[in-house]
């Protein structure tokens, strides 16, 4: 198994690690916890990529990975604040619990 | 991949399962803090400096620091109060992660051949990145600008104390 | 003869590591180094520590120790015995693991930043491309231990002093990497000890320090006060004040875990002032071109130590902000004046040499200052000082 392939695999048990807490948590922060462990499996896949790729001084791998984190933690910010307010507005983060469109 | 390798992606795989299989709320944001840091020294491990350095900052200074304050203004930490933590519908949820593994897993493992180049190591300055950034990339760096700005208002405006509901 | 004294550490590192095989005298290098730091911050904290309670002792009239030994220089010691010998006690309901990692956390994300630091010639750990950047990553990672620590003492107290530190660090980590934006981007590269070697030259005696240049002033200004802010020290030390919530984040410690904190808290205010040296005071170069026959590294702590007084001396004079009136004065002052600085250094840069850049420079801070500060001072908050009497 090559260096590549391992990094890969260990990109993938990290994804479907996160996509498992995504799916079976009842929290919503827990949820976006899964989301955030899937966007980094992402960036280790491109960092991966980018090393062992056939051009690595074009650098394109490290600027996607950088601009997916940046992404990232703007996406987290918004998504907490919409729990929290989720959570003013229902007295609970239980995602089991906010199963009508009722308000 | 050599001995270093093994054990930081078993920090980071430990980490996130951690993470997700923990009842106590605080402690699945510690592990997914250690998750991050052990994927940063994964991306020092790959000579990634400046993307290593970055996750860090960026992730185990900023992101974690967001969803331990989540946590505790929307009081997650507290006991769960019935039914425990995982949702009624949780093995349909391990299949389905399951299955994307073995999908990943397999296509990794059989078009290895193509793959590696094995190439020397990249000695990129930060200057380079400087460079790419205001040069190939400027326009990508400005929209991930804006990006961040409406990111910024609109978490502002979404969490904010709504003065009507104070009746 | 100069030089040997100059580079005295480095020949001494090398000499030891001659006995080495080959193989191992990188890592032999590099361990005598970590040595070095481990064993040098947490004797220079003792002497900041007594500095401390007999120079603030001094400002509020009074003797500090002066027991222990002659005019108390013992006083560290029976610090350490003391906090070694308490009795470690952990609440019954706290989360034990959580509780037990804190202080370490604290302290080891504390040192990290002392590897990247030019301590002098030819003097640093690591001389990382990306050096600030790893810097700061590291003071990042010291706010989620400021959190673990609060959160697992199961104390109101606690919880409320974390809260509020966590508050203040992440607000005031803002202007103080747009203040140090400003040198790197004077200076063209994240490298620290680039950074050092682009202040050692001279006009004539004065060096070119950054902080005789406008923008540097005013950059060094920023960054003193979000380094106050930062360390949790006075004027910003409300989240461990002792009269208004116990001790903060550090209540449920005692004993050793409780000496740990205290030493991570000196540990990064030696580690941000080396920075603050190494960014604006030009490292480890000497002050007048004269002067260059003293070692560097004599500079690089002298500045250090001076800069440790300086925080010793707003400690005793100044008194504390309410958490409001620190978060504002981050967002609204602090932050929108290093955005500034940012502009007049590039338009240093790009005006050329010559008297007219100093001339625009320093005209454009000192407006943007004198009407930000009048802004804020005619304020309606501030009604005419009222008095009250105990009847």
């Amino acid at each position: 198994m090559t260096p590549l392939a391992g990094y890969l695999l260990v990109a993938a048990l990290l994804f479907s690690i996160g996509l498992a807490g995504a799916l079976t948590r009842r929290n919503a922060i827990l949820v976006l916890i899964g989301i955030e462990l899937m966007l980094n499996a992402a960036n280790l896949n491109l960092i991966a990529f980018w090393r062992y790729g056939p051009h690595p001084e074009a650098l394109t791998g490290m600027m996607f990975a950088i601009f997916s984190i940046a992404v990232a933690a703007a996406e987290a910010a918004v998504g907490l604040g919409l729990v929290i307010s989720i959570h003013r507005h229902a007295q609970t983060a239980d995602l089991d619990e906010m199963n009508r469109m009722k308000g | 991949m050599s001995v270093i390798s093994y054990i930081l992606a078993a920090i980071t795989v430990g980490g996130g399962l951690a993470a997700v299989l923990l009842k106590n709320m605080v402690h699945c944001a510690l592990a997914v803090s250690l998750a991050f840091a052990g994927l940063a020294l994964l991306f020092l491990d790959l000579d990634a400096q400046f993307a290593g350095f970055v996750q860090i900052l960026v992730y185990v200074g900023a992101v974690a620091i967001l969803v331990v304050f989540a946590i505790l203004l929307t009081r997650s930490s507290e006991t769960p109060k019935d039914g425990g933590v995982f949702s009624p519908t949780w093995l349909a949820g391990l299949v389905v992660a399951a299955a994307v593994f073995a999908v990943i897993g397999w296509a990794v493992l059989n078009s290895v051949g193509g793959l590696s180049y094995e190439t020397a190591v990249p000695a990129v300055t930060v200057q380079q990145i400087g460079q790419e950034l205001m040069g190939r990339y400027v326009l990508p760096l400005e929209i991930v600008a804006l990006l961040l700005t409406v990111a910024t208002i609109g978490a502002v405006i979404v969490a904010m104390h709504e003065k009507e509901d104070a009746k | 003869m100069v030089e040997r004294l100059d580079q005295l550490f480095v020949l001494l590192s090398h000499w030891l590591v001659s006995f080495l095989p080959a193989g191992l005298q990188q890592a032999g290098g590099i361990l005598i180094g970590v040595v070095v730091i481990v064993c040098l911050y947490p004797a220079l904290f003792a002497i900041a520590v007594l500095m401390e309670r007999k120079g603030l002792g001094r400002m509020q009239n009074r003797y500090g120790p002066n027991r222990v030994g002659p005019y108390g220089i013992l006083q560290p010691v029976a610090d350490g015995i003391k906090s070694l010998t308490k009795e470690d006690i952990v609440p019954l309901s706290a989360d034990s693991a959580v509780h037990f990692l804190a202080p370490l956390v604290v302290v080891v994300t504390s040192f990290m930043g002392f590897a990247v630091m030019p301590m002098g010639r030819n003097m640093v750990l690591v001389d990382l491309d990306a050096g600030l950047l790893f810097y700061f990553a590291m003071g990042a990672s010291t706010e989620l231990a400021v959190f673990m620590a609060g959160w697992s003492s199961r104390n109101k107290y606690s919880l409320l002093g974390a809260m509020r530190a966590v508050a203040q660090m992440i607000s005031y980590e803002v202007p103080l990497l747009l203040s140090s934006l400003a040198v790197v981007m004077i200076t063209g590269s994240l490298s620290l000890t680039k950074i050092v070697a682009a202040q050692n030259s001279y006009t004539g005696i004065f060096p070119h320090w950054y902080i005789f240049t406008p923008w540097g002033f005013a950059g060094f200004l920023m960054y003193a006060i979000s380094t106050t802010a930062e360390t949790n020290r006075s004027p910003f030390d409300l989240p461990e004040g002792e009269s208004e919530i116990v001790a903060g984040y550090h209540t449920e410690y005692s004993g050793f875990k409780f000496a740990l904190f205290f030493l991570g808290e000196y540990v990064a205010m030696f580690s941000i002032s080396g920075l603050g040296t190494t960014l604006f005071l030009g490292g480890w170069s000497a002050p007048f071109s004269f002067l260059t026959w003293i070692p560097s590294w004599i500079w690089f702590f002298s500045k250090l130590m001076l800069s440790i007084c300086v925080f010793i001396w707003l400690r005793g004079t100044l008194p504390r902000l309410r958490q409001d009136q620190l978060m504002n004065f981050a967002w609204k002052f602090v932050l929108p004046l290093s955005l500034l600085n940012l502009l007049v250094a590039a338009m240093w840069r790009f005006l050329g040499d010559g008297w007219e850049r100093w001339v625009f420079c320093s005209a454009v801070l000192l407006v943007a200052y004198v009407v930000v500060g009048l802004q804020e001072m005619r304020s309606d908050h501030f009604g005419p000082r009222s008095y009250r009497y105990v009847e």
